[in-house]
């Protein structure tokens, strides 16, 4: 196994370890979403996937 | 003054607010875009081992974890930040030189930028006018995040490429998922802070374009 591997691991698992009790908190605090925000956030986020295959087929 | 006028003053000081953070956020964001690229370009033609992507990322990551929390409310804080994007746009030049060698290199890296560039601005735009309030995606972003993540850790030892693409494509996802979350958080949170903010629309962009070279880089037809 090389370095990279080993140094990309030792990051990615530091990530994990300070990302883990944020993501704890945040799903604690969040506030409820309400009936249509779902609705909000998804088609922006479709329309991306969108125009991610656009570039797909252009490249 | 009575409750009406207090309200109407609250309000427009409130919007007066808002508007300086969305202001002084997107100024910054421009300016250490800039920066990074400009740093990328100095990775580029130095021609940085691919070492340099693991170590400014890391080096990235630790001031954003020890050094921004402490300085982000004072002047230094506008260093740090230049500090953590030009560390990330250095290590970016081992990846654009490896994507710049193969055949169309250049066309995946410009469509990359181009990319990313049309993805920020739309979901920015779409935030800002709909003035919505996302920050019930907190908890699921920062979940997913961590998914993302194991699932990355995984692949080190796997090696398995469309898993690899299947990652970059979640990532892409979730960032455009933390733009809109973070463009509301400028909106709706009256202590957000620009150089948090600024950091934090950063990484989404940086997370995007790397996630963009990916699978256009594996989905090429050359």
């Amino acid at each position: 196994m090389d370095w990279m591997k080993i140094g990309s691991a030792l990051l990615i698992l530091m990530m994990i370890i300070f990302l883990f009790p944020r993501a704890r908190q945040m799903l604690k605090e969040s506030p409820e979403a309400k009936p249509g925000d779902w609705q909000g956030a998804i088609l922006p986020i479709l329309a991306v996937v969108g125009f991610v295959l656009l570039l797909i087929v252009m490249v | 003054m009575n409750r009406l006028d207090y309200s109407v003053a609250r309000t427009a000081s409130d919007a007066l607010q808002v508007n300086k953070v969305i202001r002084n956020t997107y100024t910054l964001l421009s300016a250490t875009l800039f920066f990074s690229a400009l740093m990328a370009a100095v990775s580029v033609a130095i021609s940085m081992p691919p070492m340099t992507y693991l170590l400014s990322v890391g080096g990235a990551m630790l001031l954003i974890w020890f050094v921004l929390p402490r300085t982000a409310n004072s002047a230094s804080g506008l260093g740090v930040v230049f500090g953590i994007t030009g560390l990330m746009g250095f290590g970016l030049g081992p990846l654009l030189e490896m994507y710049l060698s193969l055949p169309n290199g250049s066309q995946i890296v410009g469509t990359a930028f181009g990319g990313t560039g049309v993805i920020f601005l739309g979901l920015s735009g779409y935030a800002l006018t709909t003035r919505k309030d996302f920050s019930f995606m907190g908890g699921f972003l920062f979940a997913g995040m961590l998914v993302v993540l194991f699932g990355a850790l995984a692949n080190i030892f796997l090696q398995m490429p469309a898993f690899s693409l299947a990652i970059s494509a979640v990532v892409i996802m979730l960032m455009s998922g933390f733009i809109l979350y973070d463009t509301s958080r400028m909106i709706h949170e009256r202590d957000s802070n620009y150089v948090v903010m600024t950091v934090s629309l950063y990484l989404s962009i940086f997370n995007i374009f790397v996630s963009l070279l990916q699978i256009l880089g594996m989905t090429s037809d050359d």
